[in-house]
């Protein structure tokens, strides 16, 4: 048992929850934006799924990781452009047309992996990290927290971005106004369907990101179904985070906390199955729920389309 | 009576503007002239088309026929924005003010997204427009901790932060204190004199009477009468009012004048509430030891300001809100103990003032409907199975007793009108042993005939015996019928007058917190 | 007079709802059948686009799916299970409760009956050992059910969330109850012990068919009936449709909510379990057959209609059973159906609206 105790071991553990973390955080910080802008989107599992296929792809055959993202988030951007089009302009039901676009998704990523590769899994080179000064020289944490790809150092930066958006920016007053009260928005001249969409195609390009970054630096590789759910959990830490970004950090670093100690354990040779580990993150937020459910708020008017003039 | 105006040249003019909804013409060929420097008063009942009126002239709304001029010239309000930047204000019946946002952001609401809300500029125009009006507006409050009057004041300076030269207020006094009106009235005076147009919505003669300039009726979609300032000057009051109600109801006035049932001898209470409390929520205040009995044939009414527990008081009575003591005792048996559907079928009835939230569900029939609360009671229910044949036969007598215009007992009740609603409600909730009844403001939100015809039910179901407690927040229907009127102030009862010559002023005084 | 105003405006919409109902079926009919065909040929493409003949591919698939013998025996087989969840999604989805759980809860069902059936067959008689284990499997999954019930009846925790997150844990915990708690010590194949073909279900009649199916067609029977013709399906549908009417009307709508994800819950686990005791025999580490969300999109075509259901889970049926040969046999990954099914019912949603736009339109 002394392989727990071990810096290196230690080191790693940080540095797999930190991995782990950041499509997470990509995704709560994305979806959080769609929330606030009442629109509850359950497609954000499928605009991962594409951004993890696309962004692999790209980065495959180009050999560079920073493209890879880039198609990653525009593939995210596609699937919510669709979204957008279909829940917000048209308001068809937020739930129904989210889990039609992730099943469809996640098939047909699965369907065009399987075409172009065949059974084999190929691999993408691991990918290169950008030690930041002094503070990666810091025993354990530093090799654990400041030695990643920059992506990762940007998603954390997002954090700052967002809770600027939120509490200093025009464009931030206008999303908690179209997710509490629509039609005060659209009295004061801002066009809501507008509003949403942007944070809907926000919500997908973060989504997009986050999958790309799962597949290329996470993983090195795109296996059909790879976002398992991550996408669901962006939602749940977005809805936990009530709208504070800081808060969707945290909890993206407790899930990735535990689904590192997944590889952990397995690595130091512990003889537990790995679903023991994978249930611990979702008891920590069944837990919560229990104790906080009565507190968490939700805007107003998610999951309701906005008709001008409907009374 | 058509002449034209003196004061004030015309802001805005509609020509022959005409709306069609699904079914109906909600205004049709209106023609009216707003100027400036005039309160102009558009008068009507519910579904006269005010409301669609401000939709067009706010941008929310386009018309289907006839053209919108401003200063003379044809424009086309094509978006609420466009509204805005036309100078075109309005401050809409139900508020639009975003209640987690605090009254700052509110106000910087509708900027463009790129921009940065300037606090400090904001201050500085907010204390120059609401000073000269004398308004005090706190930018650091959250709106959802703001009284509804201060809400009000919030949204008429936003409107004037817009450089608005013409102010529409729909609806504006129905949630405030009498006080309040008085105050809404001085600021739209001093408003029209710094030489602003002012629209001000209402169903209400007598506001009208006391605040326009100009006073234009709508009825039926069209506009059927016009009084312009000078005849509006040279009119007593009571003169004026009879003049309006000629015009909106073709008729002469006092139909509705004072009519109290009589009693029956029998003056044994029917119910009798004793010190029942209920504790506060978030959003709702509690009910402090509230008692009063009502005899049979006797209407008590519930006087005060809207939100000061009388919902909770028709709820814990009807056993939708669970009380923290006291007791409920009808017809001598208590009935604490029982939940809706006991109390139900003991003969207490409570008619919501939220027909559609809660009193209907609009996407089931109206014959469901009718039944809501007896679901799975037989006759129309036999062992848990739903009988149709005899829950349509029931519906359509229902219908035809009480009068209900709907096209069938099959169509969802939410197509109906709100007056027919309130039919299908009334029929639900009298049918069949009821012994007291809840009316929660009855006539809220009804056409004039539809409110005559609601009170008289009101009267009739008294003159049969039954105990009625009658809520609601217009004094003169309570004066019309109540044999007697207590006053619920911030969850308690602050004292209780017998109608009859000066009820009206002591209520008002109690009311405001003197007592009477 | 406004009695007249109020006449005018009510007269169309009259006009529209009563209509003659020949023509109103015609209509149902093509916006159901037109957007399927439509599906089919976008999916079409999706498959021309990877260098698949899509005629030769949907050959096959009714082929395998529908036309031969055992193919057929085989699709129907796979309703069984599929009848219990949308049963159970019809429940909950009626009553407004997204219960999104349903892979969660199907393979707990699974793993329960999975642990318990071989083992009641060897003290009790063969008909009742299965009606034990199935309604332990049923019970196990109430029980499940009741952490989101009760969150969302009493805390107001929103449903989907809590259902996702259950979802999850279940599924893992039924990995793990597999490999830790009941796994068969006679092989070397982490599963659970396995329940003998002679003990299973019975077939019917001379085929392979499992007598499931017919469980399956009565429950979403029973689900359609009850909620349409009952009271205690009104009350649920009145829950869905309004809340605080329900309230209003002296409804208890915290003990309907758990009643509602109780009932749901359970049709989803029997479902779970009549795929053990009639099909399998035993649950296999890390076998998820995902069945759960797959069903949700079948439920919404039908409009939760339990009849419309029954259709839509054979069209389902023929897809996956076809699809999966397809898979073996053509080289196309049976994740095919996935993009099928979600464009079908994307299509259906827009040909719904764009009705719906057209009556307006009409009535104006």
């Amino acid at each position: 048992m002394g392989g727990f105790a071990s810096d290196t071991f230690l080191a790693a553990l940080l540095f797999g929850a930190v991995t782990a973390a950041i499509p997470l955080l990509l995704a709560g910080l994305g979806e959080q934006m769609s929330e606030k802008a009442g629109v509850l989107n359950i497609g954000i599992e499928g605009m991962m799924i594409t951004g993890a296929y696309l962004g692999f792809v790209s980065a495959y055959y180009s050999g560079s990781f920073w493209l890879g993202f880039l198609t990653g988030a525009a593939g995210g951007v596609a699937v919510a452009a669709l979204m957008a089009l279909l829940c917000v302009r048209i308001g068809l039901n937020q739930i129904v047309i989210g889990i039609a676009l992730t099943l469809g998704l996640e098939g047909l990523t699965a369907l065009l992996h399987h075409f172009q590769f065949s059974r084999s899994y190929p691999r993408l080179p691991a990918a290169e990290v950008t030690p930041i000064p002094l503070l990666a020289d810091i025993p354990v944490l530093g090799s654990a927290l400041f030695r990643h790809h920059l992506i990762v150092y940007l998603a954390v930066a997002m954090v700052v971005v967002m809770i600027w958006v939120y509490r200093r920016t025009q464009f931030g007053i206008n999303l908690q106004a179209a997710g509490d009260k629509p039609a005060a928005l659209d009295v004061a001249g801002i066009d809501v369907i507008r509003t949403r969409t942007a944070a809907v195609l926000f919500t997908g390009g973060m989504a997009g990101l986050g999958g790309a970054y799962l597949a290329n630096v996470g993983a090195g590789l795109f296996i059909p179904f790879i976002t398992n759910g991550a996408g669901f959990l962006g939602i749940v830490l977005a809805m936990l985070a009530r709208g504070q970004p800081v808060w969707v950090l945290v909890g993206a670093l407790v899930f990735g906390g535990c689904l590192s100690m997944t590889t952990a354990a397995q690595v130091a040779g512990v003889n537990i199955p790995t679903d023991v580990i994978q249930m611990l993150p979702f008891l920590a937020v069944m837990a919560m729920l229990v104790l906080f459910g009565r507190r968490a708020s939700l805007p107003a008017a998610l999951g309701i389309p906005y008709e001008r003039g409907a009374r | 009576m058509m002449e034209h105006p003196r004061a004030g040249l015309p802001i805005v003019t509609l020509e022959g503007v005409t709306k069609r909804f699904p079914g109906i013409v909600a205004n049709d060929r209106v023609d009216l002239d707003i100027c400036a420097g005039e309160v102009h008063v558009l008068l009507g009942e519910n579904g006269a088309g005010k409301s669609t009126l401000i939709a067009m002239l706010s941008g929310l709304q386009q018309p289907d026929g006839g053209r919108i001029l401003i200063d003379g010239a044809e424009v086309p309000i094509r978006s609420p924005s466009h509204a805005l930047s036309l100078g075109i204000g309005t401050v809409f019946q139900h508020n639009m003010l975003v209640p987690t946002l605090t009254v700052a952001e509110n106000l910087a609401l509708g900027g463009r997204w790129w921009k940065r809300p300037r606090t400090a500029e904001l201050a500085a125009r907010v204390a120059e427009i609401a000073r000269p009006l004398g308004i005090e507006i706190n930018l650091g409050a959250r709106v959802s901790e703001l009284s509804l009057g201060e809400q009000q004041q919030v949204e008429i300076v936003r409107a004037l932060l817009r450089d608005s030269r013409l102010l529409i207020l729909d609806e504006a006094t129905s949630m405030l204190t009498p006080k309040g009106i008085a105050e809404l009235g001085a600021l739209m005076r001093r408003l029209v004199e710094r030489g602003l147009a002012v629209v001000f919505i209402t169903h209400k003669l007598g506001e009208a009477a006391d605040f326009g300039d100009r006073i234009s009726v709508l009825k039926l979609g069209r506009n059927v009468g016009e009084i312009p300032p000078e005849r509006l000057r040279s009119l007593e009051r009571a003169a004026l009012v009879d003049e309006i109600v000629a015009m909106m109801f073709g008729r002469q006035a006092g139909d509705d004048a004072v009519s109290i049932p009589p009693r029956a001898a029998n003056d044994d209470a029917l119910l009798e509430v004793r010190n029942l409390s209920v504790a506060a929520t978030p959003d709702a205040p509690g009910l402090d030891a509230i008692s009063f009995a009502i005899g049979h044939g006797e209407i008590l009414g519930i006087a005060g300001i809207d939100g000061n527990g009388q919902k909770q008081l028709a709820e814990a009575l009807a056993g939708q809100r669970q009380a923290v003591s006291g007791s409920v005792v009808l017809a001598g048996q208590e009935i604490n103990g029982l939940d809706v559907g006991g109390r139900r079928r003991q003969g207490l009835r409570y008619l919501t003032d939220d027909r559609l939230g809660e009193g209907t569900v609009g996407t089931f029939p109206v014959s469901i409907n009718y039944f809501l609360k007896e679901i799975g009671e037989p006759p129309l229910w036999r062992s848990g199975v739903e009988r149709s044949r005899e829950i349509e036969a029931r519906a359509r007598e229902l219908t035809r007793i009480y009068d209900v215009r709907t096209p069938g007992v099959s169509t969802p009740v939410g197509r109906l009108s709100g007056g027919n609603i309130q039919k299908v409600l009334i029929a639900r909730e009298l049918a069949d042993g009821a012994r007291a009844v809840i009316f929660n403001k009855p006539t809220y939100g009804l056409d004039l005939a539809n409110t005559l015809a609601t009170r008289q039910r009101i009267r009739d179901i008294a003159g049969q015996g039954l105990a009625v407690l009658l809520i609601s927040t217009d004094l003169e229907e309570l004066l019309s019928m109540c044999h007697r009127i207590a006053v619920i102030s911030q969850g308690s009862l602050v004292g209780t007058v017998p109608n009859g010559d000066g009820a009206g002023e002591r209520v008002g005084r109690l009311m405001i917190g003197i007592a009477a | 007079m406004s009695g007249e105003a109020v006449h005018v405006r009510a007269a169309p919409l009259d006009a529209s709802a009563g209509q003659a109902s020949r023509r109103d079926l015609g209509r149902r009919l093509l916006i159901t059948l037109g957007p399927i065909l439509i599906s089919l040929a976008l999916a079409g493409c999706v498959l021309l686009a990877v260098g698949v003949d899509p005629l030769a591919y949907y050959g096959f698939v009714v082929e395998r799916g529908l036309l031969s013998p055992l193919g057929l025996q085989q699709t129907l087989t796979r309703m069984a299970p599929l009848l219990f969840i949308a049963a159970g999604l019809i429940v909950a989805f009626r009553a407004g409760m997204w219960n999104l759980g349903g892979d969660g809860q199907f393979l707990l069902g699974a793993v329960a009956a999975a642990a318990t059936a071989p083992l009641l067959v060897q003290s009790l008689p063969g008909w009742l050992a299965l009606l034990v284990a199935f309604l332990i499997a049923t019970v196990v999954v109430v029980i499940w059910s009741l952490v989101p019930a009760l969150l969302r009846a009493y805390q107001g925790v929103n449903e989907i969330i809590t259902t996702l997150m259950m979802s999850f844990l279940g599924v893992s915990l039924a990995n793990v109850l597999v490999k830790l708690v009941f796994l068969d010590p006679g092989t070397t194949v982490p599963q659970t012990r396995t329940l003998p073909v002679g003990d299973r279900l019975p077939r019917l009649f001379e085929t392979t068919i499992t007598s499931g199916l017919v469980f399956g067609l009565a429950a979403i029977v029973i689900v359609h009936l009850v909620m349409t013709r009952t009271a205690f399906g009104l009350k649920l549908r009145t829950v869905g449709a309004n809340p605080r009417a329900a309230v209003h009307a002296g409804l208890n709508v915290p003990l309907l909510t758990v009643v509602v994800f109780a009932i749901s819950a359970g049709l989803i686990g029997m479902g779970g379990a009549i795929d053990i005791i009639g099909i399998h025999g035993n649950v296999r580490a890390d076998w998820n057959p995902a069945y759960g969300l797959a069903v949700i999109p079948v439920v919404f075509l039908a409009r939760m209609n339990g009849f419309a259901a029954i259709g839509f889970v054979f069209l389902l049926s023929v897809l996956s059973i076809g699809g999966e040969s397809a898979a073996r046999r053509l080289g196309v990954p049976q994740h095919f159906t996935l993009v099928l099914v979600s464009i079908v019912l994307i299509t259906l949603a827009i040909a719904e609206y764009l009705d719906h736009r057209f009556n307006q339109v009409r009535r104006t």
